[in-house]
């Protein structure tokens, strides 16, 4: 398998990502400004914590796109970036994708009769249409 | 379909999905412990895996190779860290170079399986898959859209040759 160079560029993107979202204080100013935009002194009352600290969560945030700052007169206001967040959840979706598919297979599998090395008595339905086990696919 | 619930979790790079069998526990079990039953499920039909080594027990592992529709063999192996029959199970999933040997520069993928009775003749099953990077999370990805893309090739060819539906 073939690991391909190019996507290291969006890796270290999402990397930053998953750090920022990784601290529950930066998901919930994302969660706040997402639904509306907040100053940096707005988040610090809300938090227990100095405006300082708030401000260095922000950075973070912003360094990895989940929310945008600007200047409003004095004020340093914050946005979140929803288009941020559905990349973040993109990478796991596919995962869930890969999952589907095998939990698929898997009831596939398990609505068949039971298999013979179970103990469990045979159906005399000898003659089942079942179409026999190929495993040798033609290489 | 069978799939009653997944739940992402970004900050802790994790999928949650569970889902309900109408089948014991026991039963759900084989289709992990049986190398031929796993084979059937691991990889789609038209990426099918091979099992070459398969020990569920806590410490041992499980070798295989999955076959692409050009003939090229992808090698991976299962480090089994703790497992519980037929209840839990939990292992280290990662690939290996061309003769099978664990390539520990690739990542690795924590996954977790609980198995749930519910009822008689009912499972809930809840797999936890945990990456420990997002480039591990890339690979996966790349490896399950190669399988998911030559699934669907297999489709348009079984349609083309006019087999039954």
């Amino acid at each position: 398998m073939v690991v391909h160079t190019d996507s290291a560029g969006r890796a270290a993107h999402a990397d930053r990502l998953f750090h920022a979202l990784a601290d529950a204080t930066r998901r919930e100013i994302v969660a706040l400004t997402l639904t509306s935009e907040q100053s940096v002194s707005e988040l610090a009352r809300r938090f227990p914590m100095s405006f300082a600290a708030v401000q260095k969560h922000v950075t973070v945030l912003a360094g990895a796109g989940l929310v945008t700052k600007h200047r409003h007169g004095r004020e340093q206001r914050v946005r979140g970036n929803p288009e941020a967040l559905r990349e973040a959840h993109r990478l796991l979706d596919q995962l869930a994708q890969l999952w589907r598919g095998r939990i698929d297979r898997m009831g596939a599998i398990l609505a068949e009769p039971a298999p013979p090395t179970s103990s469990q008595p045979v159906s005399t339905s000898a003659g089942t249409d079942h179409e026999p086990h190929s495993q040798g696919e033609s290489p | 379909m069978t799939v009653i619930d997944v739940q992402q979790d970004p900050a802790a790079r994790t999928l949650k999905i569970s889902t309900r069998f109408g089948a014991p526990p026991a039963r759900v079990w084989q289709i992990w412990q049986d190398p031929r039953q796993l084979e059937r499920w691991w990889g789609p039909p038209t990426f099918p895996a091979t099992v070459i080594d398969h020990d569920l027990s806590p410490g041992g592992s499980v070798t295989y190779f999955m076959t692409s529709p050009e003939g090229d063999k992808h090698y991976g192996w299962w480090r089994v860290t703790s497992a519980e029959a037929p209840y839990r199970l939990e292992f280290e999933d990662g690939f290996a170079d061309d003769a099978g040997r664990p390539n520990l520069d690739l990542p690795t993928t924590t996954v977790r399986v609980r198995l749930t009775a519910d009822g008689e003749a009912a499972t809930v099953m809840t797999i936890e898959s945990s990456f420990p990077s997002t480039e591990a999370m890339e690979q996966m990805v790349a490896m399950g859209m190669v399988e998911g893309m030559s699934a669907a090739l297999g489709q348009i060819e079984a349609l083309l040759a006019g087999a039954p539906a």
